[in-house]
């Protein structure tokens, strides 16, 4: 895993390589281990590298070169089936320098060009300078995991792993994307291609790009996609299939030149990982894993019982409110978007614990509850569904008792407001967000907290449109649990879990996390399970289940589903003193600052803050509107300044 | 306490209360008494959790479970007849 970044200058213009190293600068956090520069000043290009050893230590210096220096490559990432690429590329003749799978990406360009990508498995963003066409060539991996934004100042197209890379070109400005922060209080994300920084793209999961002639093309290599029939085979049959495929995804993501961990959260898919990596390897697993102090948020016991079973190597850190309050400036820094919750604060220290251990590689189990069934918002969609078939019904609305168990305050609901919460109006059947109609629109809520001026400017705006522009044509044509799977698959999975909670948190601390729930086999065969089986009733996750269930402990088999969550408001509030924890919670939300950054009520805020320090801010909204300001206010504090937040 | 409040003052309160606690401040004068606080997500699903404590100490009132229904519980003027109701023991 690396950072890199780049440029080319249309008019010919020879790249600055002080700027080039200024911008490598920025995302050496990625690769600590080696820099590296190739430019080429008769047309315009440079690109740099900043490498995180892992395959090839010797000899995978980047930027890399092939046809006598006329084709080079930057490369962030890892190919885990290089070694049977490379195999077929030598069985046609095709000679290797080095042992890297950097090389065979380049090789299998020059053999495939720019449909070599679709024979990759891995996770990847890279750019390739095609000196002898001048054509750059810039590919993403399919779902996600690694990082490309890009620009256009001047005459230079800017591209880079991070946007920090990118703000330290002379010719790129930041200023705030209005539509993006609505889409975050929305969304929890910008939605594919915006960034928190007007003008500065995110190249979007599963595409790929070309800058030739001074022109920019860009194009979908893969998609989820749901088939309408299914596989129509035994139970039995499709779990083996499942764990066959899970078991050689998690093999080959054990290539590496250097040891490799996994992260262990208690829940079932991590755990299903751990267990076949220890099944593979043979060897004794090294784990890792958060625990907190406050137990609502606890899973240590379950991770226990993991730990005892596959009898690893464990180290934990426990978390508590105020380590979480202490490095979420930090954490906002580094994923450059607000987010709504702490949730990434507890994996930037495990990162940082991973690191101290002397590992730089860790598998974990992100992907399964998006393809697999898991979440309980595919849940609450069919609950809804089965409901509105009936609406007259007095038992089917019961069925909302088995939603979000682990949310106390909606747990403490009666009946009659649950019901009221998740009521079905008729209009909602009728539109494809349905499975996520409830979450966005409590989410869109947080807009009351918004300056009247930026309001204003958003007056035109229905962030509905953008999601709507990402439906393909066949998505009507799905069945209603394979709708509800792409938009959480297309949207929050890339544009918050393995971005602000997951590549940045471990490259934070040049940590590179493997997801073998996320190789496009498993993915690709998981879309042509029966909805049925994906989720049998309200029994998520349950093929997964059938297929591992001599693998992993029965309580974790069994227990009932709990995501992955963090402390949000007591994190910053000490609500027993009245009072905010650390002094730049205070200074960044006070008065002042929210006026001077122009985003959002002043007036509003300072309620809402108010509440939080009386301890009376218990409420869903009320947390994510907190963490919401303050990391908006930390990236206005940290890239936007004063002056440039738009508004 | 305020459990003898004139019948516009208690409507007055109770606005006072949403606004504060959930509109923040923000009360551009729209929320008329018979809007439905869910339809109008002015309170989420657990808001309601707020409301019903403010309720209990502000009126010296006692909610029970089966009266946590939005029939008494969703608008200004649904909140404001509840607590006559109460306060005169019909609740």
């Amino acid at each position: 895993m690396c950072g890199l970044a780049g440029l080319l200058n249309n008019d010919g213009t020879p790249a600055d390589r002080d700027v080039l190293a200024r911008m490598i600068h920025g995302v050496r956090h990625r690769g600590p281990d080696e820099t590296g520069f190739h430019l080429d000043p008769a047309s315009g290009l440079g690109l740099a590298h900043a490498r995180l050893s892992i395959i090839d230590v010797a000899s995978g210096q980047q930027p890399m070169s092939v046809e006598d220096g006329k084709v080079w490559i930057v490369f962030n990432g890892e190919i885990f089936n290089y070694v049977e690429l490379r195999a077929e590329l030598q069985r046609k003749g095709v000679r290797f320098d080095t042992e890297s799978d950097t090389e065979v990406v380049l090789r299998m360009y020059l053999d495939r060009g720019e449909d070599c990508v679709l024979d990759l498995n891995g996770q990847w963003a890279f750019a390739i300078w095609d000196g002898r066409r001048n054509r750059l060539f810039l590919s993403r991996d399919r779902v996600g995991k690694r990082p490309l934004f890009y620009t256009q100042a001047g005459v230079a197209f800017i591209f880079a792993s991070e946007i920090k890379a990118l703000l330290r070109h002379p010719a790129v400005k930041a200023s705030v994307d209005l539509e993006a922060l609505a889409d975050t209080f929305t969304f929890w994300c910008p939605l594919p291609s915006k960034t928190m920084f007007e003008g500065i793209l995110e190249l979007p999961p599963g595409h790929s790009m070309v800058v030739e002639g001074g022109q920019l093309r860009r194009w979908q290599h893969w998609r989820p996609d749901f088939p309408t029939g299914y596989l129509d085979r035994s139970e039995d049959d499709l779990a083996s299939e499942l764990l066959e495929l899970l078991t050689d995804a998690t093999r080959i993501r054990l290539r590496s030149d250097v040891p490799v961990g996994a992260y262990l959260s208690g829940g079932l898919d991590s755990s299903v990982i751990a267990a076949l990596v220890a099944q593979i390897s043979g060897s004794r697993l090294r784990t890792f894993s958060v625990t907190f102090e406050d137990r609502e948020f606890d899973e240590s016991g379950f991770q226990a019982d993991v730990i005892r079973l596959l009898g690893t190597s464990h180290e934990q850190i426990r978390c508590t409110h105020e380590d979480i309050g202490r490095v979420f400036p930090e954490v906002v820094a580094h994923a450059e978007k607000p987010v709504l919750r702490t949730a990434p604060a507890p994996m930037y220290l495990l990162s940082g614990l991973v690191r101290d251990q002397g590992y730089k590689v860790v598998l974990t189990g992100e992907g399964s509850d998006e393809f697999l069934g898991g979440y309980d918002i595919f849940k609450e969609d069919k609950i809804r569904r089965f409901w509105a078939r009936n609406p007259e019904s007095s038992w089917r609305p019961a069925l909302l008792r088995r939603l979000y168990p682990y949310m106390q305050n909606l747990q403490a609901q009666s009946d009659a407001y649950r019901k009221s919460f998740f009521h079905v109006n008729e209009d909602d059947l009728e539109s494809p967000f349905f499975s996520h109609l409830p979450r966005w629109e409590l989410t869109s809520r947080l807009r009351q907290f918004l300056s009247q001026d930026v309001k204003s400017s958003l007056s035109g705006y229905d962030p509905y449109r953008g999601v709507r522009e990402l439906l393909p044509a066949e998505f009507e044509d799905w069945d209603p649990f394979s709708r509800a799977q792409f938009l959480e698959a297309t949207v929050l999975l890339p544009g918050y879990i393995l971005s602000s909670q997951g590549d940045r948190m471990a490259m934070a601390h040049s940590v590179e996390g493997r997801f073998p729930f996320l190789d496009h086999r498993v993915i690709h065969f998981a879309a042509q399970i029966p909805p049925k089986l994906r989720m049998k009733v309200l029994n998520e996750k349950y093929l997964l289940k059938r297929a591992v269930r001599s693998l992993v402990p029965p309580t974790v088999l069994s227990r009932p589903k709990q995501p992955y969550r963090a402390p949000d408001i007591v994190s910053f509030f000490d609500t027993k003193r009245g009072r905010a924890r650390f002094s730049y919670v205070e200074e960044l939300l006070s008065t002042d600052r929210i006026r001077a950054a122009g985003l959002f009520n002043p007036v509003a805020v300072q309620r809402l803050v108010e509440k939080a320090k009386k301890g009376l801010a218990i409420g869903v909204k009320d947390n994510m509107a907190l963490v919401g300001i303050l990391s908006t206010q930390i990236m206005a504090d940290r890239f936007f300044g004063r002056q440039s937040t738009g508004v | 306490m305020n459990s003898t409040a004139s019948p516009q003052s208690l409507e007055q309160e109770v606005r006072r209360f949403v606004v504060e606690n959930f509109l923040f401040g923000e009360d551009d004068g729209s929320l008329q008494l018979e809007d439905s606080f869910l339809d109008s997500g002015v309170i989420d699903s657990t808001g309601v959790l707020e409301l019903v404590t403010f309720l209990e100490q502000q009126y010296e009132i006692k909610i029970d479970d089966t009266e946590l229904v939005p029939d008494n519980l969703d608008s200004i003027s649904r909140v404001s007849s509840f607590i006559r109701r109460k306060q005169n023991g019909h609740g």
